[in-house]
């Protein structure tokens, strides 16, 4: 079964071919990065006018890139949720036409039940039940896949995503948008025990996150450094700020993997790109002797290829969409629709 | 135009660009269907639904059509592109070629045959709207003021140097702006409530004759009518 995917919910433009859930055919992205660089995040406004201007050209290249034609495709599939609401409506609106007009079963598919299916593009073998760490802009979740169409979870942040911080402390910094693969391109230049920020493990029990308070902890200890006019070593800041976040999402994973007795364990979303969050979590899952898996890197960052993934499960699973499939922004990482 | 009458164009038109939701099929002079929803919006959702019942009803299918139609603005961006990514799919799956008009255009052509300047005004939030002039002569149709958003001093000033008889105001931006320019001493009506808002019937006939002029572009050049920046451009800081 081949599916068009379509993928809109931030600033990617993205389409993708992907066959039975697993064989990607092409993965066709258009990121807007550069546009938005100049405004040091997102602009809804900006993302969802280029959207509606670059998705037919994408689309195109991918059917071009794939050698196929309309009728090669079994179905079309595009990301209602969660993401920017605006932006999501270029996907869905074009996709709905397009189905309508080829006759085509239509997909809609939860965006951060694609972040975790991107795993099952990776790793061909992998499958549920396992327990995955998901981190993105918006998201710092543990979620149990149990199933391909049953996503629990067991913990999630309590205020600001990793993401969110990554952002904030590399605007303050001055290391610019995305932070994610700002802070971790210079922390390798750091040194990551110059400062001990906080980590913010909450109640033993807990598998929720934090992040609010080392946030503010790093922004106050720039303002100290500001106020007694000492220099700031911009690479050891971001190494401890770094290494303060991969020890909390690091500990909580593992912490939640023996409780819930995971057999493996995945890492998705555009934060699982980060080099040392990978190498140190699969490091501490040896000692509870668990696999960690996770993708490369071009399938953490937001992709229509592990749309086309999820899709595939949730028409095994006989879900599909009618005309009336709507973006749903703040949809949540357990629910299907 | 002897081979165009020969053939016979079927060509659906999608307006989302106003709190109304519009669409309507139109062959050659005729008009085969129309669907207007003028209350709560929720285009994204209900209009692809409102299209497949209306061609259904007609006894039509989607892939009959010759073209697509779509009004490309002004007015709510959301809701621009909302019709604009939908006729864009359709023209994508089925290659076929588009039809942009324009939303104060269609407005105008609720009101042929008007003796007078026909004044459509869309509200643009921020105390502006959307605005344009026509007049028809002969059953043709004049754009004798370009589309702009203005604030209302500068429609008072616009509308004072047409020295016209009658203005006829219609679109979602009236009832904003009525009061003032009645104020200002000039000589402006409101249309009744069937003409003063976005109907696919009226900018469907517009696009029809271009269809049939062969004016059309396809489904990557069409574009939005905006008319205004992102709010983000408008207050970038230079450098």
């Amino acid at each position: 079964m081949k599916i068009l995917s379509i993928e809109s919910s931030c600033d990617e433009t993205a389409v993708a071919i992907v066959e039975d859930g697993r064989k990607i055919i092409t993965n066709q992205i258009y990121t807007q990065i550069e546009i938005h660089k100049a405004y040091g995040g997102v602009v809804p406004e900006i993302a969802s006018r280029n959207h509606v201007m670059k998705l037919p050209y994408i689309i195109e290249d991918a059917l071009k890139d794939a050698n196929l034609t309309w009728e090669e495709i079994d179905a079309i599939a595009v990301t209602k949720g969660p993401g920017l609401v605006g932006a999501l409506l270029i996907g869905v609106s074009q996709a709905k036409a397009m189905a309508y007009a080829l006759n085509k079963p239509l997909i809609g598919v939860n965006h951060m039940h694609g972040h975790i299916c991107a795993n099952f593009l990776q790793h061909p073998d992998l499958e549920p039940p396992f327990l995955t760490l998901v981190v993105s802009g918006g998201h710092s979740h543990l979620v149990m896949v149990e199933d391909y169409q049953t996503f629990k979870v067991l913990g999630k942040t309590r205020d600001d995503a990793a993401g969110e911080a990554y952002d904030k402390i590399s605007r303050v910094l001055g290391l610019g948008y995305p932070g994610g693969p700002a802070i971790d391109k210079v922390a390798k230049l750091g040194n990551k025990e110059a400062i001990a920020f906080p980590r913010i493990m909450l109640e033993k029990d807990a598998f929720d996150f934090s992040f609010s308070g080392l946030k503010s902890s790093v922004l106050n200890y720039l303002n100290g450094k500001k106020m007694k006019k000492e220099p700031i070593v911009v690479e050891d800041v971001a190494a401890s700020f770094q290494a303060a976040v991969i020890d909390v999402l690091v500990a909580k994973t593992i912490h939640c993997a023996q409780a819930v007795h995971a057999p493996k364990i995945c890492i998705a979303g555009g934060v699982s790109a980060n080099s040392q969050l990978r190498a140190q979590l699969t490091e501490a899952a040896k000692a509870i002797h668990c696999p960690v898996y996770y993708p490369d890197p071009i399938l953490c960052t937001d992709n229509a290829a592990m749309i086309g993934s999820s899709a595939y499960y949730n028409s095994q699973a006989h879900q599909f969409s009618d005309l009336y499939l709507n973006a749903n922004p703040g949809l949540k990482i357990d629910r299907l629709a | 135009m002897t081979s165009n009458q020969a053939t016979s164009m079927k060509l659906l038109m999608i307006d989302t660009s106003s709190i109304v939701a519009t669409a309507a099929v139109l062959k050659d002079s005729q008009l085969m269907c129309e669907t207007i929803v003028n209350y709560k919006k929720k285009h994204s959702e209900k209009m692809m639904p409102a299209i497949d019942h209306m061609l259904k009803d007609a006894g039509l299918t989607i892939q009959e059509m010759d073209a697509f139609g779509i009004v490309i603005g002004p007015g709510s961006f959301t809701g621009i592109r909302i019709g604009l990514a939908t006729v864009k799919g359709l023209a994508q799956a089925l290659n076929k070629p588009v039809v942009a008009v324009n939303a104060l255009e269609g407005l105008a052509y609720n009101l042929p045959y008007t003796e007078g300047l026909i004044y459509p005004i869309l509200d643009a939030q921020r105390n502006e709207g959307y605005t344009a002039g026509f007049t028809f002569k002969n059953g043709q149709m004049h754009t004798v003021m370009q589309a702009a958003v203005l604030p209302i001093e500068e429609m008072i000033t616009q509308l004072k140097a047409t020295k016209a008889d009658a203005i006829y105001l219609l679109g979602d931006g009236v009832d904003r702006f009525y009061d003032s320019l009645q104020a200002a001493g000039l000589p402006v009506k409101r249309v009744k409530a069937h003409l003063t808002m976005n109907r696919a019937s009226s900018s469907g006939q517009l696009a029809m004759e271009r269809l049939l002029a062969g004016k059309t572009t396809d489904f990557y050049q069409v574009e939005p009518l905006y008319l205004r920046k992102s709010y983000a451009e408008e207050h970038k800081k230079n450098g």
